[in-house]
């Protein structure tokens, strides 16, 4: 299918056929095969099947050991890690902690709902057996005393930290070039970005090289990168999963998100890290819906499954900055969405475009701040000195890179006296405006849809010398995570380059807390996506991927 | 010992080079370190003792003086005895072992999280309505940033342009020696912030550099310690009333529970800003900031220092020597020096901490603590004046809250007020003095005090005796009744018993009575003496000596 790909122009051309679509139905699988996809199955898994799922029925059936099931990931990892270099640091105990799941499993002992679930963990996010460098060289052989509260808990429900994914220093980019030690490269094409700033953790789904994978989103760090590497990408709620562990970069719009290769693992994996947590104020005490297993199979939805949904397609999303493929890769979705029963209509956010600026300056401040504590003195890379200021100097000066340091810089300006009010105040001013016009916009329509990004992946090396170009790409992210709102991006087709085509993702955007919502049209969606297999040519050819 | 410490934590130790030390010496002067001792209400002067400087001596300086005026404001920052630190679960004693109550938290590991303690609200929202401002019902917390090696975030969580309470007042009043006479300072805000950690100098105690050692050392116990920060407005005029204004604030902490106050440990430190203005100009002169006051001793001397330092230097002609700076005072050698001067404001850029949601209160909230708030050092001083007590009592039993809670229960026993104010601030103050004891921990107890004023008042026994039994109830408790009914110390008031000893005693000094009869008179001391020696003390004087006077004149 990819290589009879057509000038995306052409509706008729790109992969979801909208027309044929329920005519299908009939011959899909039987509704089972959601949850007990056996993982024998000899063809890679499509979007709309859950390796979590799958994993935990393989293991309770006995038809697969957890070491063998870890054994062929770490192969695969093995195999394409030389070439995409999506992660940081690779867990040496990957093995031993399956194996000893295998020998709970045989004493037939209760395991938890990620027992056996393969896990990649963004290189900011704090494991205490692991070093957690941010990819900075601040914090080069890092190792923290403690778990982010998002690991305890994949941990605590029987998941295997895989490793530690590559990132742009402290998440500050969107290309994985700006880590300090590495250029991941996207499995779709090695000689692209795999976006960023979760380019590992987006690749190392992409390339199965673990099942799912944590990110983190403070301006579309999750759901860039999942475009760009044609898999699912969950930004939750600002307070639904608890940032304790996470290296701040701007506290008042991180989140954790999580990556998959379905829309059901990406809702299996939140559902296991949501939840209030008393280590952070900022989380919410909002009771968590039951995120886990509500993904219906397709063969018990009706033709119209989405009967009476109301989307609004962001005009401002679709203006002359964006890829034109995009546009008609987003267009195409939205047809598809008509046809699940869906009404789509076009909505103005007039305030978008104050996104990007407001972004920022606030990302700037926070981070100003936020990394202040990378002083050298308790943790870390420290440059001697014989004064005090002049090692603080010394140490930030070697231990940051130029993007960081521009953000310090831009933070410190916007929050300096005398030019507080006219940045970091004016930028919370216009935060205000964006959340109720969004919040305007979701009274009258269940979810919002837009690209995630402006183009797909683009060449490694291309936006690097321009800061402002890579900054307008953050353009579809930004003004989700100004509003706290949920969003989730997935492969929805493809526009030419590579050797198969890049993915582009639909961006769904949801109210506060909905990700409910968000999960169960995006699993629709994802399911009834016809002739698209969004697996990277760099493993398209191996057998099973587990 | 710091270093080992985070090493747990598989982290580098603190270190940074001597000369770094050596350059920020002055601030090591901030944070009194070495073997603290405990300091209780009644052992700390509250009383400033002033010490008129040779500066003041000067006769020129004196006419001068009274063409300046001095203008004073003190910033003070009170720690919280809440159990926890203010942002992570970590306990706080003073004196630990350095870097033994730290976690991810408060040392600012790299993902870790504030979280507010409430109890720190609650102490904030009693001492802003001790001081009787006006509480913010929705505030928040600002970061204030600044790098320094005892500031773990490089940012201290402090509320900045929304403090939880603004615009009160304290009233107090300034002790007869002083000059007496009330006042009423006003209070501009408080607010509340984390502290941060100490700089610490070697086992040797003598600093790092001087030591010839290659580290410096941070104790981060204290980090995160919560602190109330309360502003006054620059009301003050002298030493004298800057120190009773910050011993008001002392006592005001005290009395809610939410500090030691204790000035020696750090628990209460005053940074007063001194200016000088010729009288009758409406601007305030240049500001001066001193810092290192250890006791309110210290903060009248330094401060009657400053303002003599500039006064002289208005007098001369050479008032731009008054320079914006931070001064320490010396206590030593008795006189502020530079520690650093302000090159600008500092800019600290504060913004909104994300970490934190804001702090919402309601009024509900606040008038539940009201309610609960216990009578406050100003309340207890009226109360004690209607009560006709003198105000040298009254700030003598206000002073310490413990004392007055035992001069309060004496008096609810049914004693007299004036005779406990007497018997509390003499006789039992010089017993606590001497045996360096609070009033807590001597045996007697008010019920007992009151059994014994009312016992001398009643004629049970005698002053004397009463005297006796109090030494004994001070060291070994017991009750009054108990004492006099195993010692036999009832008072002999039957005068057909005192005539016997009376006759008993003149009988056997024909001599001296013949010397009495003779017009030496003053020998009715010495009769009196031996009857009561007689009595074995038992006798009621005033019986005895009406008595006695009677049988030496009537045969006269």
């Amino acid at each position: 299918m990819l290589s009879t790909l057509q000038p995306p122009r052409s509706l008729s051309h790109l992969c979801n056929k909208p027309t044929t679509l329920f005519l299908r139905h009939t011959s899909l699988k039987p509704l089972s095969s959601l949850s007990s996809q056996p993982v024998t199955d000899s063809t890679l898994t499509g979007q709309s099947q859950s390796q979590i799922l799958s994993t935990r029925d393989s293991l309770l059936s006995r038809q697969i050991t957890a070491a063998q099931l870890a054994e062929s990931f770490l192969t695969r990892l093995r195999r394409t890690e030389p070439h995409l270099r999506s992660f940081l640091h690779v867990s040496d105990t990957v093995l031993a902690q399956a194996r000893e799941l295998d020998e709970k499993i045989q004493r037939n002992e209760e395991v938890g709902p990620l027992a056996g679930v393969l896990v990649a963990v963004k290189d900011n996010i704090c494991t205490a057996e692991m070093p957690s460098t941010a990819g900075s060289r601040v914090l080069e052989d890092y190792t923290p005393p403690y778990d982010a509260t998002a690991v305890r808990k994949i941990k605590e429900l029987g998941g295997i930290v895989v490793g530690k994914t590559n990132l742009d220093e402290f998440g500050m980019g969107g290309t994985t070039e700006g880590s300090a030690f590495q250029v991941t490269a996207n499995p779709w094409d090695m000689t692209r970005v795999p976006g960023g700033s979760s380019g590992g953790s987006a690749a190392a789904v992409s390339a199965r090289q673990s099942m799912v994978s944590l990110g983190s989103d403070t301006g579309g760090s999750v759901r860039q990168p999942a475009s760009f590497c044609g898999v699912v990408g969950l930004k939750p709620t600002y307070g639904r999963v608890s940032r304790f562990g996470l290296m701040a970069y701007a506290s008042s719009l991180d989140v954790i998100g999580c990556f998959g290769t379905s829309v059901a693992d990406a809702g299996i994996l939140l559902h296991a890290i949501s939840g209030h947590d008393r280590l952070d104020a900022t989380s919410s005490k909002r009771e968590v819906p039951d995120l886990a297993s509500q993904f219906v199979s397709i063969s018990l939805l009706e033709s119209k499954p989405l009967k009476g949904l109301k989307v609004g397609l962001i005009h401002e999303t679709l203006d002359d900055g964006v890829d034109i493929g995009v546009t008609s890769a987003i267009r195409t979705a939205a047809l598809h969405l008509e046809e699940l029963g869906c009404s789509v209509t076009e909505v103005s956010l007039p305030s978008f475009s104050l996104g990007l600026p407001a972004y920022y300056v606030i990302a700037s401040s926070e981070s100003s701040s936020n990394l202040s504590r990378y002083d050298g003195l308790r943790y870390g890379n420290q440059v001697a000195s014989d004064e005090l200021n002049s090692q603080y100097m010394d140490s930030r000066a070697k231990g940051f890179g130029s993007e960081v340091k521009r953000r310090i810089l831009t933070g410190t300006y916007a929050l300096s006296a005398g030019y507080y009010d006219a940045y970091y105040k004016r930028a919370q001013q216009v935060r205000t405006i964006i959340r109720k016009s969004f919040k305007a916009a979701l009274d009258e329509h269940d979810i919002l849809i837009s690209p995630a990004a402006p183009s797909a992946a683009y060449r490694i090396g291309e936006k690097k010398n321009d800061p402002l170009a890579m900054y307008a790409g953050d353009i579809m992210t930004v003004n989700v995570n100004l509003a706290g709102l949920p969003a989730l991006v997935l492969p929805c087709g493809f526009v030419e380059g590579g050797s198969a085509g890049l993915p582009v993702g639909l961006q769904m955007i949801g109210a506060a807390f909905d990700e409910e919502k968000l999960l169960r049209v995006g699993h629709i969606f994802e399911q009834t996506l016809q002739n698209c297999r969004f697996v990277p040519p760099l493993i398209a050819d191996e057998d099973a991927p587990f | 010992m710091a270093s080992t410490i985070f090493r747990s934590f598989q982290t580098h130790p603190l270190l940074f080079h001597p000369t770094t030390l050596l350059r920020r010496k002055n601030v090591f002067l901030y944070c009194t370190l070495g073997s603290a001792q405990t300091q209780t209400a009644t052992q700390e002067k509250v009383k400033p003792q002033v010490k008129v400087s040779h500066l003041t001596q000067n006769k020129t300086l004196e006419n001068a003086s009274k063409d300046y005026e001095a203008v004073i404001g003190i910033e003070t920052h009170v720690q919280l005895s809440t159990l926890t630190k203010a942002f992570c679960s970590c306990p706080y004693n003073y004196g630990s072992q350095p870097n033994t109550s730290i976690c991810p938290i408060c040392m600012g590991l790299p993902g870790a999280l504030p979280i507010l303690n409430f109890k720190v609200i609650e102490s904030a929202v009693k001492v802003g309505l001790a001081l009787n401002c006006k509480l913010a019902l929705n505030s928040k917390f600002d970061r204030k940033q600044y790098f320094y090696a005892d500031l773990p975030k490089g940012y201290q969580i402090s509320q900045f342009d929304v403090p939880i309470a603004t615009g009160g007042y304290i009233d107090l009043d300034i002790p007869v020696e002083f000059g007496g006479g009330h006042r009423k300072f006003g209070i501009t805000r408080v607010h509340m912030e984390e502290d941060a950690g100490k700089l610490i100098h070697s086992d040797d105690g003598s600093y790092a550099q001087e030591s010839k050692s290659n580290f410096g050392f941070v104790d981060l116990n204290r980090a995160g310690v919560p602190l109330l920060e309360i502003v006054s407005e620059p009301d003050m005029r002298n030493g004298i009333e800057a120190a009773e204004y910050a011993a008001e604030i002392q006592r005001v902490v005290r009395y809610l529970g939410v500090s030691n106050g204790n000035m020696q440990e750090g628990s209460l430190r005053c940074d007063v800003n001194v200016s000088v203005r010729p009288i009758g100009q409406l601007q305030f002169g240049t500001k001066v900031e001193i810092k290192n006051l250890n006791s309110f001793s210290a903060v009248s001397r330094a401060i009657d220092y400053e303002i003599s330092r500039q006064v002289l230097l208005h007098s001369q002609g050479q008032d731009k020597e008054i320079v914006q700076e931070t001064r320490l005072w010396e206590e030593g050698a008795q006189k502020t020096v530079t520690m650093r001067k302000k090159e600008g404001l500092s800019d600290y850029r504060y913004f909104p901490e994300p970490d934190l949601p804001g702090v919402f209160l309601t009024q509900d909230y606040v008038h539940g603590i009201h309610k609960s708030l216990p009578e406050l050092p100003e309340m207890k001083r009226r109360r004690y004046e209607k009560m006709g007590l003198s105000m040298q009592d009254i700030l003598f039993l206000a002073n310490d809250i413990n004392v007055a809670e035992f001069f309060d229960t004496t008096i609810t026993k049914g004693a007299d007020a004036k005779l406990a104010a007497n018997w509390i601030m003499s006789d039992i103050a010089a017993y606590m003095k001497n045996e360096e004891l609070t009033i807590n921990e001597v045996k007697l107890s008010p019920q007992e005090l009151a059994e014994l004023i009312a016992s001398i008042k009643n004629g049970t026994i005698s002053g004397k005796i009463g005297k006796q039994i109090l030494f004994e109830l001070l060291a070994k408790g017991g009750t009054v009744k108990g004492l006099i009914e195993e010692k036999d110390l009832v008072q002999i008031v039957d005068p057909v018993e005192i005539e016997k000893m009376v006759e008993k005693v003149l009988s056997e000094n024909p001599k001296q009575l013949d010397q009495y009869r003779g017009g030496k008179t003053k020998l009715q001391g010495f009769f009196a003496g031996q009857i009561m020696k007689l009595s074995k003390g038992k006798a009621n004087p005033g019986l005895l000596n009406k008595i006695l006077l009677e049988k030496l004149n009537a045969k006269s």
